[in-house]
């Protein structure tokens, strides 16, 4: 039997030995494609690049993967540029993918670039959809001007054709039974010391306190017509009242009332899709509703009846934001004691 | 130091809500948008003075624009930067991320030689953040983006932090680098009125195709490997039902509305 084709390759990222979440939506995505193209051939296969991460290489097999290329050296523990674009591009080169996806995390959005200059080829980025037309070719549609814009964009003559996605673009799958195979590659043919100008020195992360954004099942965003970090306080009442986690816009960010930037809603910001959205004071910009245009229910309270907002919303109200929150909390609060009470 | 600022005039991020597209012809609409320095470019510019400040040295812009795109330039050159190349071409026009790194790449060769080539990490209007990678590449530079810290020995030794997902990663190397630099970075300087005079005095290179000996085939629309397809606005309209009454009565109607979606009990 002839040896599967494996046509669309997704480069997953790990960090200290935890699978990034937007790997697996880009995989839930490659596995798509292979299942519903019928122009395209093949199978999905996943790079996993890092130092000891073979429990990694088994979960990443249940994902719909045909094939896991596994490479493992401590020279790969942390994301590098050169190191993981010189394996990429010796694997790629050898190997060549039709379709190299990737995450456009803080490492994604060097890697995937790099590795597109390396192999002149194109790269589309931040990608919210992709399909395969009849000829076979991936059609990546993005976002210019903040989100204001969508366009198609093709790969025609060079291969392979690449595309980023943000996280929270896309959800994650449901892992499947049967599992791919894991080839584990000699590290010492595709990594050259020679590679490595800079090295990662220490690598720093922490969860933010509380619930993320992109799990809440409620999120209250504030933009700047709420007006001062006093009035902010009220949202993050109401979040907590709700059990849901408070969102902001880059202006409302500026002034300084918010938890900070993971809390950003939005183009350069995170993607949410809780089943209820409630906005306030926000007048909604193109790049701020490229960010929540599938929540369930979206509410918007603008002291502007003409705020784009008003547009996207399943309900509107046209009023100071600040008043309407104080009033759902006394709300809330009542019907919450009324219930005790019973 | 020898510094160059990859500069690129966008139109007004703050003005993006008017941009549409013609329903009959399908073409961008974006005339009478006001063009500024892209704005993740100016902290980029403003780290690229203070290096000179400290170790002296020159700083260049460079950018690929068309040549009306000369004033943005200038306001560049009235923060304080030397000079400016600007790489203008009907050739260039219509160019992807990798084009126009081209384009730029040649252009810092044909400047230069530099140790440091900043820019900003993402634009505004594309926003692709392809382009201090690609260029990077492109000049055999060690490169890294989304950098919100760096420090630069006399040594030429560099302690570089980038932002990744609620965190950061600390990298060292030496120069030559490029380096995508984000807003959280610094605070760029205001233009001041002796910057704005003195930026009328500063050299402005225009460069066309033959200047940098690019073949024709490798830049604009012609040379990019990603070739656009349709363009259209996303459609993310809603019913628009609007609540009316005091505050008490649209808090009554939403606590209901929470109730049906199950989010309260």
């Amino acid at each position: 039997m002839a040896e599967k084709r494996l046509a669309i390759w997704v480069v997953v990222e790990q960090n200290q030995g935890k699978l990034a979440s937007v790997s697996i939506e880009v995989l839930g995505q490659a596995a798509r494609l292979v299942e519903t193209a019928s122009a395209l051939s093949g199978g999905v296969a996943v790079v996993l690049l890092g130092d000891q991460v073979g429990d990694l290489a088994e979960e990443l097999s249940a994902y719909g993967v045909d094939q896991v290329y596994w490479v493992d050296d401590p020279r790969l523990k942390h994301y590098q540029n050169d190191s993981y674009s010189g394996v990429l591009q010796r694997l790629v080169e050898r190997e060549k993918p039709d379709i190299l996806l990737f995450g456009a995390t803080g490492a994604g959005e060097e890697l995937a670039p790099t590795l597109a200059a390396r192999l002149s080829t194109g790269l589309a980025a931040h990608c919210t959809g992709l399909d395969v037309n009849a000829d076979g070719q991936l059609v990546m549609k993005v976002p210019a001007f903040g989100g204001r814009v969508l366009g198609e964009i093709f790969c025609p003559n060079t291969r392979p054709q690449m595309a980023s996605i943000k996280p929270g673009t896309f959800t994650v799958p449901q892992r499947r039974a049967g599992r791919g195979e894991i080839v584990r590659e000699d590290a010492s043919s595709l990594l050259l010391d020679t590679d490595i100008r800079l090295t990662t020195v220490d690598v720093l992360q922490s969860e933010p306190l509380g619930l993320p954004l992109e799990k809440a099942d409620v999120v209250i965003a504030g933009g700047y017509g709420m007006g001062s970090k006093k009035n902010w306080g009220l949202l993050e009442q109401l979040a907590a009242e709700l059990q849901g986690a408070v969102g902001c816009t880059r202006p409302a960010l500026d002034e300084g009332w918010t938890a900070g930037e993971h809390t950003m809603i939005g183009t350069s910001g995170k993607t949410v899709r809780p089943k209820v959205y409630l906005g306030c004071g926000i007048s909604g910009a193109a790049h701020h509703a490229a960010g929540i245009k599938d929540s369930g229910v979206i509410i918007n309270v603008n002291r502007d009846a003409l705020a784009p907002a008003h547009a996207y919303s399943d309900y509107c109200v046209t009023a100071d934001a600040k008043k309407v929150v104080e009033a759902l909390l006394e709300e809330i609060r009542r019907t919450k004691n009324e219930k005790r009470g019973r | 130091m020898e510094i160059a600022v990859l500069l690129k005039p966008v139109p007004d991020p703050a003005q993006y809500d008017k941009i549409q597209i013609d329903p009959a012809t399908g073409i961008l609409v974006r005339e009478g948008l006001k063009t500024v320095i892209n704005p993740e470019d100016k902290h980029a510019l403003e780290a690229a003075l203070q290096l000179k400040e400290q170790y002296g040295g020159r700083v260049a812009l460079i950018g690929m624009a068309p040549a009306s795109a000369v004033e943005t330039f200038r306001e560049g050159l009235a923060m304080g930067a030397e000079e400016a190349f600007l790489c203008s071409d009907r050739a260039f026009a219509g160019a992807d991320s990798l084009a126009t790194s081209r384009v730029l790449a040649a252009a810092v060769k044909k400047a230069g030689p530099f140790d440091l080539v900043l820019s900003g990490s993402t634009s505004a209007d594309g926003g692709t953040a392809h382009v201090p990678s690609q260029v990077g590449e492109l000049l055999g530079f060690a490169h890294l983006t989304h950098v919100i810290q760096f420090e630069i020995g006399s040594d030429g030794l560099a302690s570089v932090r980038t932002k990744m997902e609620n965190g950061y990663r600390e990298s060292r190397g030496r120069l030559p680098l490029v380096l995508g630099i984000r807003r959280e970075l610094n605070t760029p300087r205001y233009i001041s009125l002796m910057g704005i005079m003195a930026a009328q005095g500063k050299p402005v290179h225009v460069w066309s195709l033959d200047d940098l000996g690019l073949d024709k085939g490798k830049v604009g629309l012609a040379g990019s490997p990603t070739q656009p397809g349709k363009l259209y606005q996303p459609d993310m309209k809603r019913k628009g039902e609007v609540l009316q009454g005091e505050a008490w009565e649209v808090a009554q109607r939403l606590v209901g509305i929470f109730r049906s979606t199950g989010i309260l009990g």
